[in-house]
C-alpha cells in the first residue's frame, strides 16, 4: 500500500469513534502493535528531543524500503509514533521525504494534543523524514 | 496580641478570577498548575488596564504630568512590596523581570567577589534556575558547588548541611518551598548557621510567597527573590530584595540609562539604590499590578490563605490516598499545598493527558527539578498544586478523573 492509501485507511478507522475517549483508546490500542525497536538501539542517539516521554526510534533499509521500530515510555505516545511507523515503515525513501502527513488533522491528533505533545508529534514526523533523507543516497535510483 | 484568622467564602473569592469561569473541553475548568503561575484577579487586570488607559509613560525623569503620575504610582509599588516583605529600606527592593532574573543579579555580580578555592552551597531541592545560574559562577570564578542532599520524605539533612559549612563557605543558596514536592525548608536555621561561618544567603521564594509572607529583616535573609506572577500578579515582574550593604557590594548587572548617575566618555559613574540594578524602562505596568496584586492578597490574608490552603491539602491528601496504587512524593510534614505524585507505573505525561481531556489542569514532567528526580529514580511525576480560590469539589474531580485516566492506562 502506498502512504496515502495507509492515510486513507487511518482516516477511515478514526472515523468510527464519536468522543475523543474512544480515539485514545484505539490508539493506546495500536501502541500495542507497534513494531519494537531492538534493546540495543534504545540509546540516546535514537530518540527525539522535544517530547515529555521518552521516544526512540531506529531506521533501516531493505530492499530500498525503510523499515521503522521504535518505542516510548508513554503509552499515549507509543500509541502515536505506532500510527506513525504504520504510515512510513516499508516505503520508499522518496515517497517518505515527500509525504504529506494530512492524516494527523483528519483524525483529531493536533488539534486534541497539547501544544507540548504537538510538538513531540511534529518532531517525531521530522526525525522519521530526517531518516528518509540519510538513506536516500544508499538507495538504488 | 494574637490575629484573629478569618475564614473567606471561596466561592465568592472565585467571583475575583475571571478565568475561574470558563471551560476546558467542554468541563467546567479546574486548575491546578498554581505553583507554575496563579491566575489573575479582576482588580489586578484592572490595574493594567487603567496604566495603559489613563496615564501610560516613561518614569522617573519626565516633567510631564503623565510621566510624574506614573512615576508615583511606581515608586507606590515599589513600597507595598517593601511593607509586604518588611524590608527595612524602599531601595533595598529591586524590581526585575521575574525570579529567575533577580538570581542572576547576585550570582553575577558575586563573580568578583569570589575566588578559586571559595565553596558555595545549594540544595537538593532546588529548581534548575537556582542551580545552573551558580554552577555558571564556579565556572567562572572556580569556586566549588557543594549540595545539600535531601531524604526520602523530600526533607533537608540539616545534619550534613551543618558539616559542608566551613570558612571556605561564601554563599548558600536554598529555596523557601520546593516547586515539585511542596517541603518547606527550615530556612532560619539554614541563615544562622551560614551566618555563623560568615556566608552570604539567598533564599528562592518563588514557591514560598504565594502560601507565606516572609519578614526578610526577622529571617535575616541577605537575598530572598520572588515572582510576581505567581502572586496573582502579571508575569515579567519579580522582586530582589537585597540587604543594603550586599546591594552596595554587588556591582551592577546591566548597564544603560536610569543606573546611571554621570556619563562621560572617561568614565561614568553609578546610580544609587535601587536604580544601580535597574537598567533601561523598567516593566511600569507590571510593577504597578504587582503592587496591585500584593493589596489583594494582603487584603485577604496569609494567615487565612495558609489556613485554607491547608485544609485543602489535607482533604486532596486523603481523597488521593484512596486511588489505589497512588504513591506521594514529598511527605515532608511541612509541605505547602503541592502534591506531586505518580500512579503505578503509568507515565505522568499519559495521566496529565487524559485528565486535561476532563478539564483539569495539572503539571507533568520534572519540574525543572531534574536531581529530585534521579533521587526517586522516576521520569517525573505529576504535580497537583493548590491555591485559596480552588474548592473541595474541584478535588473530587481531580480524583474522579485520575480514576478515569487509570483504568484506560493500565
Amino acid at each position: 500500500m502506498s502512504i496515502q492509501e495507509i492515510q486513507e485507511e487511518i482516516i477511515d478507522e478514526f472515523s468510527m469513534f464519536d468522543d475523543w475517549m474512544q480515539r485514545y483508546e484505539y490508539m493506546i490500542e495500536l501502541g500495542k502493535s507497534l513494531p519494537l525497536i531492538d534493546p540495543q538501539y534504545k540509546i540516546d542517539e535514537n530518540s527525539i528531543k522535544g517530547c515529555q516521554s521518552k521516544v526512540w526510534v531506529h531506521a533501516a533499509l531493505t530492499a530500498d524500503k525503510l523499515v521503522f521500530t521504535a518505542d516510548s515510555d508513554a503509552i499515549i505516545t507509543k500509541g502515536i509514533i505506532a500510527i506513525l511507523v504504520r504510515v512510513f515503515s516499508g516505503q520508499h525513501p522518496k515517497d517518505i521525504i515527500e509525504a504529506d502527513t494530512v492524516f494527523i488533522d483528519e483524525i483529531g491528533l493536533k488539534e486534541h494534543l497539547s501544544p507540548t505533545r504537538a510538538n513531540g508529534l511534529v518532531s517525531m514526523i521530522k526525525q522519521l523524514k530526517m531518516y528518509a533523507i540519510a538513506y536516500q543516497t544508499q538507495v538504488s535510483q | 496580641m494574637q490575629k484573629e484568622i478569618v475564614m473567606f467564602d471561596v466561592h465568592k473569592i472565585r467571583e475575583d478570577f475571571p478565568i475561574l469561569q470558563r471551560e476546558v473541553n467542554g468541563k467546567p475548568l479546574v486548575y491546578f498548575d498554581n505553583a507554575a503561575t496563579s491566575q489573575t484577579p479582576q482588580v489586578v487586570i484592572d490595574a493594567i488596564v487603567n496604566y495603559y488607559s489613563t496615564y501610560n509613560a516613561n518614569i522617573h525623569r519626565g516633567v510631564h504630568t503623565l510621566s510624574q503620575e506614573a512615576t508615583d504610582a511606581y515608586e507606590i509599588a515599589r513600597q507595598k512590596v517593601q511593607a509586604h516583605f518588611n524590608a527595612q529600606h524602599a531601595h533595598e527592593i529591586i524590581l526585575t523581570a521575574g525570579t529567575t532574573h533577580s538570581i542572576n543579579i547576585v550570582a553575577s555580580g558575586f563573580t568578583s567577589l569570589l575566588s578559586s578555592g571559595d565553596e558555595i552551597i545549594v540544595s537538593a531541592l532546588e529548581h534548575h534556575s537556582n542551580i545552573v545560574p551558580w554552577q555558571m559562577l564556579c565556572e567562572r570564578t572556580g569556586a566549588v558547588l557543594k549540595v545539600i542532599p535531601m531524604d526520602e520524605e523530600g526533607t533537608l539533612v540539616l545534619d550534613t548541611y551543618e558539616a559542608l559549612l566551613s570558612e571556605k563557605t561564601k554563599l548558600v543558596f536554598v529555596n523557601h518551598v520546593s516547586n515539585a514536592l511542596g517541603t518547606i525548608n527550615p530556612i532560619e536555621t539554614i541563615i544562622t548557621q551560614a551566618h555563623a561561618v560568615g556566608a552570604a544567603v539567598l533564599i528562592d521564594g518563588a514557591q514560598s510567597c504565594p502560601h507565606i509572607k516572609p519578614d526578610v529583616q526577622a529571617l535575616d535573609a541577605d537575598f530572598y527573590v520572588a515572582s510576581a506572577h505567581k502572586l496573582c500578579g502579571p508575569t515579567g515582574v519579580g522582586v530582589l530584595y537585597g540587604k543594603e550593604e550586599w546591594l552596595h557590594k554587588l556591582p551592577p548587572y546591566q548597564g544603560g540609562g536610569e543606573m546611571i548617575d554621570q556619563v562621560t566618555f572617561e568614565k561614568t559613574t553609578y546610580a544609587g539604590l535601587p536604580h544601580k540594578f535597574e537598567a533601561g524602562t523598567p516593566n511600569i505596568c507590571g510593577g504597578i499590578a504587582f503592587g496591585a496584586a500584593l493589596d489583594y492578597m494582603n487584603a485577604i490574608g496569609f494567615e487565612s490563605i495558609a489556613a485554607y490552603e491547608h485544609e485543602l491539602l489535607t482533604y486532596a491528601t486523603q481523597q488521593l490516598l484512596q486511588i489505589e496504587g497512588l504513591k506521594i512524593y514529598g511527605t515532608s510534614a511541612h509541605k505547602t499545598a503541592v502534591i506531586s505524585f505518580n500512579i503505578d507505573n503509568i507515565h505522568p505525561y499519559d495521566v496529565g493527558t487524559i485528565v486535561d481531556k476532563l478539564g483539569i489542569a495539572v503539571r507533568t514532567g520534572h519540574h525543572c527539578a531534574q536531581p529530585i528526580m534521579d533521587f526517586y529514580k522516576i521520569p517525573g511525576t505529576i504535580r497537583a498544586s493548590f491555591s485559596f480560590y480552588n474548592t473541595k469539589e474541584e478535588i473530587d474531580a481531580l480524583v474522579t478523573a485520575l480514576q478515569k485516566a487509570k483504568m484506560m492506562l493500565s
